[in-house]
């Protein structure tokens, strides 16, 4: 690797960019062979050299086999997971930003409880609480509805709080103060001051949010029934019962390993995309939050 | 909502600008989802961990029946050894390697190593399992020679109920490591250069410069990372029962705390015991996050 070789040059010691090389390859391999295990047939992946390409028309093939599966339900799954995420995206947005912001900035009963509550829901683990959401998605006759899921992503107490962080930090109370003595109303301040300067940490809360989101395994599994309401999580699932050499009784409709490799690849291939997109926002949303000491 | 401006001059309260319903206003959507997915299924949990089918109140029973279940010691120890191994590893190497990439004097390759570690943070979930199944059995992996030198020639093998707490602990550092390294890097950053050279007219080392003076800076980040990756560690659900089915039940589906009380609300019909054992999650969860949060103090801005 020449990367690895010129820093070693700079530094007075190889062995730092000797580990960070290590663990590099660690992270990066499997996605890696992720991509090549999608360009080969199933022969090739057990019997080929690892770490070669297969071919176009395997990769064609592969795409074909994959998108048949129970009539393009990897479209439906993918499309499924963007709505859920987006929807709720949006929902956390309009309302972690402002609760954070007030929050932050202003002064009204049952703030502080407020701000409790919200510290305490966010170090709950969260995943322990999918039983009793079930119980009660189910006594408001929700289960099987996009809301079932979508409601319960769009509660983000961690976006609150690192709103809550930011504006506590990185926004000067002065420029609120002088907006306000202009005879701004509070949504006004909000809206002309707050919002404009609060980029970094949109742009910080929406990317986690999507990812938690996108990611999200046990809460749909449990609440949504239908295989055609699965977010591609669960779809995956489904998608490994049907390899043969995972499942023996898989049946007919078998998937083959590199499909599932296809499949996989798919399934990550929006988040790298968003990162890709927000990250120059991601790093500045950090920082103004790390300098909270 | 617009509240009438205050004449120039009025001394501005020491925190709020609009004392009164502005403030409630901009929170309002926030507390109803509190209620509807923090409050409200919590106290379900509690409710229905105390009652039995009938909705008559039963004491611990609930919990006793957890604990008697033959699988219940089984899975409160995988999770344990799970969170011993995660947590462990968790700490050394991303403090490491955070370190390491704060020495790296060329800023364009700290920058692409951040961005590389971090990409599987974007593969979470179901993604995350079925890259590592891929990667541990010894027919299709890359490293299959590793495997093979390392005694495993089959994926059974290598996926023996001994190996899980290690295999997960991978899994979950692939995925979770490289947001965390970010997270920590940007803190080291925000250590006074000044001071980090006194400590190297004073002669410290790399060592000692991070034992003395990077670490305990750090502590509060740590702290917070401990917090949240052990509330993360006791949910274990999806690599278990992905594992489950890959390994055709090596893993068994009662791996795991999540999966018993899965398995009790959905395979048994068992609600209130599935209920009892959230709520003993909850409360170690708690338990845990209030002992780290009143000895380091994270929560003191306020």
């Amino acid at each position: 690797m020449p990367i690895d070789a010129r820093r070693a040059r700079r530094l007075p010691n190889p062995l730092p960019a000797l580990v960070l090389g290590l663990f590099l390859v660690f992270f990066v391999l499997p996605v890696g062979w992720l991509v090549l295990a999608a360009t080969k047939t199933d022969d090739q992946l057990v019997h080929g050299d690892p770490l070669s390409f297969g071919s176009w028309h395997a990769l064609a093939g592969n795409w074909t086999a994959l998108t048949s599966f129970q009539d393009n339900a990897i479209f439906r799954w993918l499309g499924n997971s963007a709505l859920y995420s987006f929807v709720a995206l949006a929902i956390t947005l309009c309302v972690a930003i402002p609760a954070g912001y007030a929050l932050a900035m202003t002064e009204f009963r049952g703030r502080r409880t407020l701000l409790v509550a919200t510290l305490v829901v966010m170090l709950m683990p969260n995943a322990t609480l999918v039983v009793p959401l079930f119980l009660e998605v189910n006594a408001v006759r929700l289960i099987g509805s996009m809301w079932s899921v979508v409601l319960p992503y769009s509660f983000y107490p961690f976006g609150v709080y690192l709103t809550y962080i930011y504006f506590g930090t990185a926004v000067p109370r002065d420029l609120i103060a002088a907006a306000q003595l202009d005879g701004c109303s509070s949504f006004g301040v909000f809206r002309h001051v707050a919002l404009p300067l609060a980029t970094p940490i949109v742009a910080l809360v929406g990317f986690f949010s999507f990812v938690a989101n996108w990611t999200n395994y046990f809460l749909p599994y449990v609440l949504l029934p239908e295989s055609d309401q699965f977010p591609v999580q669960v779809g995956l699932g489904t998608l490994l019962n049907s390899v043969p050499q995972f499942n023996p009784t898989a049946g007919t409709a078998a998937v083959h390993r590199p499909e599932l490799a296809l499949a996989t690849l798919l399934a990550i291939t929006p988040v790298l995309v968003v990162f890709l997109f927000s990250q120059r926002f991601l790093v500045a949303g950090m920082l103004a939050g790390a300098t909270k000491e | 909502m617009t509240t009438a401006p205050r004449p120039a001059g009025t001394p501005s309260r020491r925190r709020g600008f609009w004392p009164g319903r502005a403030g409630h206003l901009f929170v309002a959507a926030y507390v109803v989802l509190l209620i509807a997915f923090g409050v409200i299924p919590t106290g379900y949990a509690v409710y229905f961990a105390f009652t039995d089918a009938g909705d008559t109140f039963a004491g611990f029973s609930n919990f006793a029946e957890a604990a008697t279940d033959f699988r219940y010691y089984g899975a409160v120890g995988h999770v344990a050894l799970y969170l011993v191994c995660w947590l462990v590893s968790l700490v050394v190497f991303v403090v490491g390697l955070a370190l390491l990439l704060h020495r790296l004097t060329w800023s364009g390759a700290g920058k692409a190593v951040r961005f590389l570690y971090y990409i599987p943070g974007a593969l979470a979930g179901a993604a995350s399992v079925l890259v590592w199944l891929f990667m541990l059995d010894p027919s299709v992996s890359p490293v299959s020679a590793l495997l093979r030198v390392a005694g495993f020639g089959t994926f059974g093998q290598v996926v023996a109920p001994g190996h899980l707490p290690v295999l997960f602990t991978i899994i979950a550092f692939w995925t979770g490591a490289g947001g965390w390294i970010v997270v920590v890097y940007g803190a080291l950053n925000n250590i006074s250069p000044e001071l980090l050279e006194a400590a190297r007219i004073d002669g410290a080392g790399a060592w000692q410069t991070a034992w003395r003076i990077q670490i305990p800076l750090l502590r509060k980040w740590i702290v917070y990372m401990v917090i949240l990756a052990f509330a993360g560690g006791t949910q274990l659900f999806v690599e278990p029962q992905l594992l489950s089915q890959a390994s055709v039940g090596v893993a068994g589906r009662d791996y795991s705390l999540n999966q018993l009380s899965y398995d009790f609300a959905f395979q048994n019909d068992n609600v209130n015991t599935a209920a009892a054992i959230s709520v003993e999650l909850l409360v170690v969860g708690l338990v845990v996050a209030g002992v780290f949060v009143a000895r380091s103090g994270f929560f003191d801005a306020d």
